[in-house]
């Protein structure tokens, strides 16, 4: 990937306190700096405890930082309002999470077209075609108009995936996208992940336990009490793609 | 800047729809909920409606909406206090005379061009006995024209025997006059003023529905009471009657202003009947209150319970890019949808219970008690108000979905 590029997000001493102002105050995030370029694929290791969850909340829009600077996409998130982070994060952010997450009342299809019902207020062809194309492509062209309940936690899980990609996002948060699975499930989803990132232009930021996951990455960050112990380019995984 | 969005609501229509089918017991609960107190507000109103149009029937069946008699006659200073001064004067009321109503042909044209004014009646109207033999009884005679009263008062209806007319010398009596006295259709009477009489010969029979009416009623030709009263040409009140009776009390107010007479109409002289209906009427606005206040408490605990429940949801709608407004929406619409079909289903319900009561609640007749019907603008109005409590009651759930923390929902 070019690296003229100005980064996809840029972190500058990234703090977050809970319970600010109370006995019980504490800081989990001590002054984060971390940059991530466009269509990197890094992994996001570390300890429980360690601030992966609440930074990658934060990197989703999803939690604000008390201290710091966030930059994502060339402009700061300081200052939106609630609307303006749902904007951004509508625009530029996919998630996958741990437990799958998807809307048990909608079949895998509806789960993907939603991203663009919330933003439309319709569904529109292109979109479903576009939803369609994703499931194909993460191997579940048979099982597009299933519930979630009918499916198993591996194919749950690409859903999950499809649905993330379904508005071209710039960057995917997976927080322990295959924690949940057993081994073959786990190796499947993840090497999607990775074929998905050969094809499109997207950056993925993953969170994961595994060590076996994190060396088939691009990049690890390792977390430690809040802080970054770790940040190392894995050159041997490149082209490592199955 | 934000994209427009077609159709509007359609993100949260869409979902809510979703929500409700997938807790089907809960939206069944509520919905069920829901047309129960609707059924029993468009009931209640219907019932209070039928009853008290049948009691207003009833009871102005017999009489006229609004009625004109002349002033009454008043001791008058002997001198006009000067300024400054005051009259303590201790005067004995003068004794009302029968008197005509001033001017009463132009007062009756003048009141037939009113809006709103079905009908109205001169008569002379006072007191007389009737005589046959030896039975001797007090009556109330009421000279009228017979057209003109049967508009106001509908003696057709009433009628039990013979035609009804009023030729010169024939008179209408209650019923029960008429066997106090021995009397049948075709047979002759006195009626005797102080000063004159004349046989009266009888053309019908009427019921009027009240005892006392039917003991002490003698409808005759305006010109027989003329002359009976001794006031030729004149008429001592005049009898309107409205579209809308409700609107008789202030077409009383106005025309005591313009016209020198004095008017009353059927409220102030039913003071206790309006009082009654009244004091109905605000029961029956108690009970809607409170029914529809439980309805609202119904809808708004079952989604609470429902936005608890879908918190991970909420969470997972939020990051992948629906804003608060829409999450709100999304329960709204559910108050919305559970209101309008809770609704309609209520308004169904209470349909069948007015079919039942009417088929099977009758009186000693066999006969309805009385017509009660729901008027299509009762069962909207009623609809609307539900719809309304609906999205009222998902307003406080709604709140509090749209506050919950994306990243501590999804957590869960």
């Amino acid at each position: 990937m070019s690296q003229a590029l100005a980064p996809l997000l840029q972190l500058r001493g990234l703090r977050k306190t809970y319970n600010a102002g109370r006995p019980n105050e504490v800081e989990v995030l001590h002054g984060i700096d971390l940059s991530l370029a466009r269509g990197e694929f890094a992994a996001l290791i570390g300890p429980s405890g360690s601030g992966k969850s609440t930074l990658l909340n934060i990197l989703g829009l999803l939690e604000r930082p008390s201290g710091g600077d966030y930059e994502l996409d060339g402009r700061s998130v300081r200052t939106l309002d609630d609307d303006g982070l749902t904007a951004m994060r509508r625009r530029t952010l996919g998630f996958v999470f741990q437990f799958h997450h998807l809307l048990p009342a909608f079949t895998a299809l509806e789960n993907v077209t939603l991203p663009a019902l919330a933003r439309d207020g319709h569904v529109s062809a292109a979109v479903r075609e576009r939803a369609r194309a994703l499931l194909d492509g993460v191997g579940l062209g048979a099982a597009m108009q299933r519930k979630p309940t009918e499916l198993s936690g591996g194919m749950q899980q690409r859903v999950a995936i499809a649905r993330a990609l379904a508005l071209e996002p710039a960057l995917v948060l997976a927080d322990e996208p295959t924690g949940n699975l057993d081994t073959a499930s786990s190796d499947d989803v993840f090497a999607l992940l990775r074929r998905i990132h050969a094809q499109a232009d997207t950056s993925f930021l993953v969170v994961t336990h595994d060590p076996r996951l994190a060396a088939r990455c691009d990049r690890v960050v390792e977390m430690m009490d809040g802080r970054i112990a770790r940040d190392e380019a894995m050159v041997s995984a490149r082209g490592g793609v199955p | 800047m934000s994209p427009r969005r077609w159709p509007p609501l359609g993100f949260e229509l869409q979902v809510a729809l979703r929500f409700l089918r997938e807790g089907r017991f809960q939206s069944l609960l509520i919905v069920v909920g829901v047309a129960a107190g609707v059924a029993v507000v468009a009931y209640i109103t219907a019932l209070v409606g039928g009853l008290q149009r049948n009691t207003l029937e009833k009871t102005l069946g017999a009489q006229a909406h609004v009625v004109l008699t002349p002033m009454e006659e008043t001791v008058l200073a002997a001198r006009v206090p000067a300024p400054g001064e005051a009259a303590f004067s201790d005067t004995q009321a003068r004794a009302q005379r029968l008197r005509t109503l001033a001017n009463w042909p132009a007062v009756v044209q003048v009141l037939e061009s009113r809006p709103g004014v079905t009908a109205v009646s001169p008569m002379v109207a006072g007191a007389a006995l009737a005589q046959r033999g030896e039975a001797t009884r007090s009556v109330n005679v009421a000279g009228v024209e017979l057209e003109r009263y049967e508009r106001v008062v509908g003696l057709g209806a009433k009628r039990v025997a013979g035609t009804l007319r009023l030729a010169p010398g024939e008179a209408i009596v209650g019923v029960t006059l008429a066997s106090d006295l021995g009397l049948r259709v075709g047979d002759r009477f006195v009626a005797s003023t102080g000063a004159r009489q004349e046989s009266l010969r009888i053309a019908a029979l009427v019921d009027l529905g009240v005892a006392e009416l039917n003991r002490r009623s003698v409808y005759v030709p305006l010109r027989s009471a003329q002359s009976l009263f001794d006031l030729a040409g004149g008429a001592t009140r005049v009898d309107v009657s409205l579209d809308d009776v409700w609107a008789a009390r202030e077409l009383a107010a106005e025309l005591s202003r313009e016209l020198p007479a004095k008017v009353e109409s059927w409220q102030d002289t039913n003071a206790q009947l309006v009082s009654a209906l009244n004091a109905q009427s605000v029961s029956t606005t108690i009970i809607r209150g409170v029914v529809m206040v439980v309805v609202v408490l119904g809808i708004a605990s079952v989604l609470v319970v429902s936005v608890v429940q879908k918190q991970r949801e909420i969470g997972i709608l939020r990051a992948m890019g629906a804003t608060r407004g829409q999450v709100m929406g999304v329960f709204l619409v559910q108050g919305a949808l559970v209101g309008l079909l809770g609704a309609v289903l209520g308004v169904v319900l209470a349909a069948v219970m007015i079919e039942l009561f009417t088929r099977f609640v009758k009186g000693s007749d066999g006969l309805p008690l009385f017509a009660i019907t729901l008027p299509p603008a009762v069962a909207l109005q009623v609809a609307l108000l539900a719809w309304g409590a609906g999205v009222l009651a998902a307003v406080a759930p709604a709140r509090r979905a749209a506050r919950m923390d994306p990243a501590q929902a999804i957590r869960l």
